[in-house]
């Protein structure tokens, strides 16, 4: 493990590490997710689209461990390719909100001026977007798909990655180090990629999670409204709503995609809290 | 106060404006011909033609977004497509729902939050402590679709307490009353309040630890007060600000989460006026509905910033 031994303090990272419980447990959480969707690319149990119209609604058996839905498709494979879904909206979302973020907080924080003002302002006002909000009008005008699902997470993660990285790197802006860097004669984009990026990147990390997290919950959501990953494309949230409509036939189908929900954000956000502790204990003294 | 008042409402204004601005460009100016949208790709030209001029389209997109502002500034927000009916009059009976529903969730979201998150603070890294914030931890990771789903199986198919969803309507000649309507927002309010709680609970916790340890709170304690009358006259309010920032981002969320929620329970407010105007390809209803739903998280955030330094005065002056 080359990298490990990179970084500072490597080693004692994992001793620390193995005996953070939420980080333990998060972690394992968040394999599990990552696992799910790995696996549905090499296997599922049963081919996860195939319509079985003799075996609708059966209850969980040895053939099919969490039963079939209303087309006698087996719950388990949906749950795991599933698992895709949301993975793939959480990394792009969080991917467009980071990228954008960082890039509007770092010139923010370095150039200062009526640059940070215009890129602040810029942060505040999408706030009154909820991704929701933005989802509701793309998908009036271009119609509902997992794209603008994806799209209107992404901007409405802007603003948060944007705050955080100029808050957080305006104060190593404010360090010794960084004096001493400009007075030897380094311009701001050497100062930002040289000092700034590696101090702010851990803040950042434990931000990605979280919104990672969120963007599973809000995946789900707009999947359940219709508004995100269509069918037949299986995902967790339109596998609620389908259920939702059986609750007296098949209670059991509204159960398990929730559970696949809240077993990854809460994993997620179990590995957040962790890492934040752990990258940064001068925090963890605090809480 | 007068100076950062006004300063704050500049920036309102502001904010509103360019909000119009984004929602016009999205929902007026991308589509490319609105009527087209309207009446979809299979639609006669001259029927496209026809409505395109009904619906003023004709005129130049500049033109057309300040009619739009007069029109948000007057009340009057054109007709609905699809319904044939003033858009203010079908936005104003579903805002008789939406409107409750939210401030219900907020109620029961803020007490919820204050009792569990005080109670943990107070008994900080005991069980009681341990025990509220795994609870929170959890709640924090539930959908709040899925609980409600899981609260209409609980309480409308098992126990048949409530009904899985629906609204009688406030008035008795409607068919029901304030006693059957209240009674029908109990569960959606609930499934939102819950998931809500747990993240103000948090908040709470670590805003009336923090405070614990400030020099006064010792003060007060060494004065002779008890510790449950120190935190009640000296921790909760400065605990507060803290707190009523996140209550003003959680307003947001609250809204987007009544659209979702009464989709569940299939309550006939703003959120199902969006979803079936979209299907209905009522653009009107859309605009309006979505440039509604901003100003409001909006209007909720100026409150907030406001209530914020009226609590502590330490915060006028400050930019952040």
């Amino acid at each position: 493990m080359k990298l490990l031994e990179r970084w500072p303090a490597g080693g004692l990272f994992w001793q620390r590490a193995r005996q953070h419980t939420s980080f333990v447990l998060g972690a394992l959480l968040t394999l599990l997710l990552l696992a799910s969707a790995l696996l549905s690319l090499v296997w599922t149990p049963w081919p996860a689209l195939d319509i079985q119209m003799d075996a609708v609604l059966q209850p969980p058996d040895a053939r099919h461990w969490l039963g079939t839905d209303a087309y006698g498709r087996d719950v388990l494979s949906q749950l795991l390719v599933g698992a895709r879904a949301s993975i793939a909206v959480g990394v792009i979302a969080v991917g467009i909100g980071l990228g954008v973020g960082l890039a509007l907080g770092l010139l923010a924080a370095a150039l200062g001026g009526w640059v940070e003002e215009l890129a602040m302002r810029l942060a505040d006002f999408t706030f009154a977007f909820p991704a929701l909000l933005l989802a509701i009008m793309l998908t009036a005008v271009y119609g509902p798909g997992m794209v603008n699902a994806i799209v209107a997470i992404g901007i409405f993660y802007i603003p948060t990655f944007a705050r955080l990285t100029r808050a957080s790197a305006r104060a190593i802006w404010a360090r010794e180090y960084v004096l001493a860097a400009r007075a030897c004669g380094k311009g701001r984009w050497r100062i930002t990629v040289e000092h700034v990026l590696p101090n702010i990147a851990s803040v950042l990390i434990v931000q990605a999670t979280i919104q990672f997290a969120l963007a599973i919950l809000a995946e789900a959501a707009l999947s359940y409204l219709g508004l995100g990953t269509q069918p037949p494309q299986p995902s967790w949230g339109r596998m609620l709503a389908e259920a939702q409509s059986l609750m007296f036939q098949a209670p059991l189908l509204a159960l398990w995609p929730g559970l696949a929900i809240v077993l990854a954000v809460l994993g997620l956000n179990l590995l957040g809290d962790g890492l934040r502790d752990l990258l940064d204990p001068r925090l963890a003294r605090q809480r | 106060m007068t100076l950062f008042f006004f300063q704050r409402l500049l920036t309102l204004l502001a904010t509103l404006l360019g909000a119009s601005l984004v929602v016009f460009a999205v929902l007026e100016v991308l589509p490319g011909n609105a009527a087209q949208v309207l009446l979809g790709p299979d639609a006669a030209p001259e029927a496209v033609a026809a409505l395109a001029e009904q619906l003023g389209l004709n005129q130049a997109a500049p033109l057309r977004y300040v009619q739009w502002l007069g029109g948000l500034l007057s009340g009057d927000l054109g007709m609905s497509h699809a319904y044939s009916a003033p858009v203010w009059d079908l936005i104003a009976e579903r805002l008789a729902l939406t409107v409750p529903l939210a401030l219900l969730a907020m109620l029961l979201t803020v007490l919820l939050a204050l009792l569990a998150g005080v109670y943990a603070a107070s008994h900080h890294q005991r069980f009681g402590d341990w025990g509220v914030m795994t609870l929170a931890q959890l709640g924090i990771a539930i959908p709040n679709f899925w609980l409600a789903i899981l609260l209409i199986f609980l309480f409308s198919v098992k126990l048949q307490w409530f009904s899985a969803g629906g609204f009688p309507g406030w008035s008795a000649e409607q068919g029901g009353g304030i006693g059957p309507a209240l009674q029908a927002l109990v569960l959606p309010a609930l499934a939102l309040a819950l998931v809500q709680a747990a993240i103000l609970a948090r908040i709470t916790r670590s805003a009336v630890l923090d405070v614990l340890r400030e020099d006064f709170v010792r003060t007060a304690r060494a004065k002779g007060l008890s510790p449950r009358a120190a935190l009640w006259r000296h921790v909760l309010r400065n605990a507060m600000t803290a707190v009523i920032t996140v209550m003003g981002l959680q307003f947001a969320n609250l809204l987007a989460g009544t659209i979702v929620v009464e989709n569940v329970f299939y309550l006939p407010g703003l959120g199902r006026l969006i979803f079936q105007s979209i299907a209905n390809r009522d653009l009107v209803v859309v605009r309006n509905c979505v440039m509604l739903l901003a100003a409001l998280v909006v209007l909720v955030n100026f409150v907030v910033d406001v209530l914020y330094a009226v609590i502590d005065p330490r915060v006028q002056g400050v930019r952040t």
